[in-house]
């Protein structure tokens, strides 16, 4: 089903996948619009993969409808990928998994995230945080109109998680594209994303961070203390940290508030 | 002049090798060891429908093939597939149910050894039209759903996500899995045809740094291995199929040296 009339990217509408008489998830309504960052929150097992790949079209569902502009291109980073030994698969080739790209493209997709250094190296003997960089480079080499990020910072160390959502934010702006982000960083999530929906199984609560983070759906499900430190993280960074740990000198200081 | 029916077993064996590569690598890739067991032991079952029917083996051999392969497909959807259990019992019922067909037809005289280890130096020119034809028609169809087929390898998420088909690029494998069987049942038999798709795409791992070098690695290793095979089998007068797997093993063996030293 393809969406046509309107610009929004992806919709779910009431949407519910069930698996031998069980919901997985039900009632998702939810839209990603160009140029926006759509987060899912929640605790383990609420749905937001299955959500997320509802919104993909991975997942066929059993209720409601999902819609998906014409020729949508997306960039995909998973959950899980686990690359076999049995496949000899270099940084290069893995980044033309799905389309052909020239050396320059995939050069700058690389240097995006900050991993040119990688080039050559084997998918297999990656680590972490460098998996997790090359995979964000592979979503954003075709210049995806939606990206939809499963944890995209998993593995990754307190430095390079900051850097790595900062460069999420980034890529949103300049690519304009609509992003659907799963994320365990309220902080990010309430500093930086244009609408949060908290899923436990069904939608708890969805809105503007603001909205989210005073309803008491969310207080319930993570705590009065969490919300309350997150209505006072507000704070100024006098300097920024690139992707490999080094401190960068800022002209305006990064203010982040909610 | 020289003897004509090596050069036959000669040709047979390497187009055979051919095709065996680039396709036993994404067995190796994907796990399907034992799924193309299975299926190679479903052959016999398609030799006794032939004889009985009295319609071309091969052609008989890849129908049955290609329908087991669809019904395991379509149980994979249904239940995950992945119990070795329930592989190695369709296996092993197919090709007893084989036997038991053939064990009934007292009117024709089966050659069982042939049909199990493969009769490589029997092969006929129509034979080797059957297997450079279709193996040509394989590797075509191999090298256009190669992209589709191995994103999907990666990464069957990733894919349908990105506008690929796995699906479709899926089912085309299965049945040139069951293409495959059918041709190279002829040169190293039932029993081995899944030794001919893994070894030489194991062994080619040590050596390839991309995909599309492992296959192309895989094709020399199993040429090289059909060679060493013949002539071992001429040498010491020793079964030919089970040479040729036995030149694999050891074209294994010195690509795990070779892993050993780097």
């Amino acid at each position: 089903m393809q969406l046509s009339t309107t610009s929004t990217l992806v919709k779910l509408d009431n949407a519910g996948v069930n698996r031998s008489g069980r919901w997985l998830v039900r009632g998702i309504t939810m839209q990603v619009d160009p140029g926006e960052i759509v987060t899912l929150i929640g605790p383990n097992g609420a749905g937001k993969t299955t959500a997320a790949k509802l919104a993909l079209g991975v997942l066929n569902l059993d209720e409601g409808s999902a819609h998906q502009r014409k020729n949508l291109r997306v960039g995909y980073v998973p959950q899980k990928l686990a690359i076999d030994w049995t496949l000899p698969l270099r940084v290069t080739r893995f980044l033309r998994l799905t389309h052909k790209y020239s050396d320059k493209e995939i050069r700058s997709a690389l240097d995006a995230t900050g991993s040119l250094h990688l080039i050559q190296a084997e998918m297999r003997n990656l680590s972490g945080g460098a998996f997790q960089r090359v995979l964000l480079s592979r979503a954003i080499i075709k210049s995806p109109e939606l990206l939809v990020l499963d944890e995209p910072v998993q593995g990754v160390d307190h430095t390079g998680e900051a850097a790595l959502y900062e460069l999420i934010e980034r890529i949103g702006d300049s690519l304009n594209c609509g992003i659907l982000l799963i994320s365990h960083d309220l902080h990010f999530v309430m500093s930086a994303t244009n609408r949060v929906i908290c899923l436990n199984g069904h939608v708890c609560c969805s809105g503007t961070p603001k909205d989210v983070s005073n309803s008491s759906e969310f207080k319930s499900l993570y705590g009065q203390q969490i919300s309350a430190s997150l209505a006072l993280y507000n704070h100024i960074h006098d300097h920024s940290h690139a992707l490999d740990g080094t401190i960068e000198s800022r002209e305006k200081n990064s203010e982040r508030r909610i | 002049m020289f003897d004509d029916f090596l050069i036959r077993a000669l040709l047979g064996g390497i187009g055979v090798a051919i095709v065996a590569g680039p396709l036993g690598c994404f067995v190796v890739w994907r796990r399907l060891a034992y799924f193309g067991d299975t299926l190679s032991h479903s052959a016999l079952l398609g030799v006794a429908i032939a004889i009985l029917l009295e319609v071309n083996i091969t052609l008989a051999v890849f129908v049955i093939c290609a329908v087991v392969s669809l019904a395991l497909l379509l149980f994979r959807q249904i239940a995950p597939l992945s119990s070795d259990a329930l592989l190695g019992l369709l296996a092993h019922s197919a090709l007893a149910i084989g036997l038991i067909a053939l064990s009934f037809m007292t009117w024709v005289r089966v050659d069982l050894m042939g049909f199990l280890f493969g009769d490589i130096l029997a092969v006929h020119q129509s034979d080797l039209l059957i297997i450079w034809i279709g193996g040509a028609g394989v590797l075509i169809i191999l090298c256009m759903i190669w992209q589709q087929l191995f994103a999907a390898t990666v990464s069957e998420e990733i894919a349908k996500a990105e506008g690929l088909k796995p699906e479709r690029s899926e089912l085309i494998f299965m049945i040139l899995m069951a293409l495959v069987i059918a041709i190279a049942m002829k040169i190293v038999g039932v029993l081995l045809i899944t030794a001919m798709l893994i070894i030489p795409a194991a062994a080619a791992r040590r050596f390839a740094k991309s995909p599309e070098q492992m296959a192309l690695s895989a094709v020399l290793i199993g040429i090289t291995a059909v060679c060493f095979g013949l002539y071992g089998s001429l040498t010491w007068d020793t079964p030919t199929g089970p040479s040729i797997v036995a030149a694999l093993l050891l074209l294994f063996i010195v690509s795990v040296c070779k892993l050993r030293q780097t």
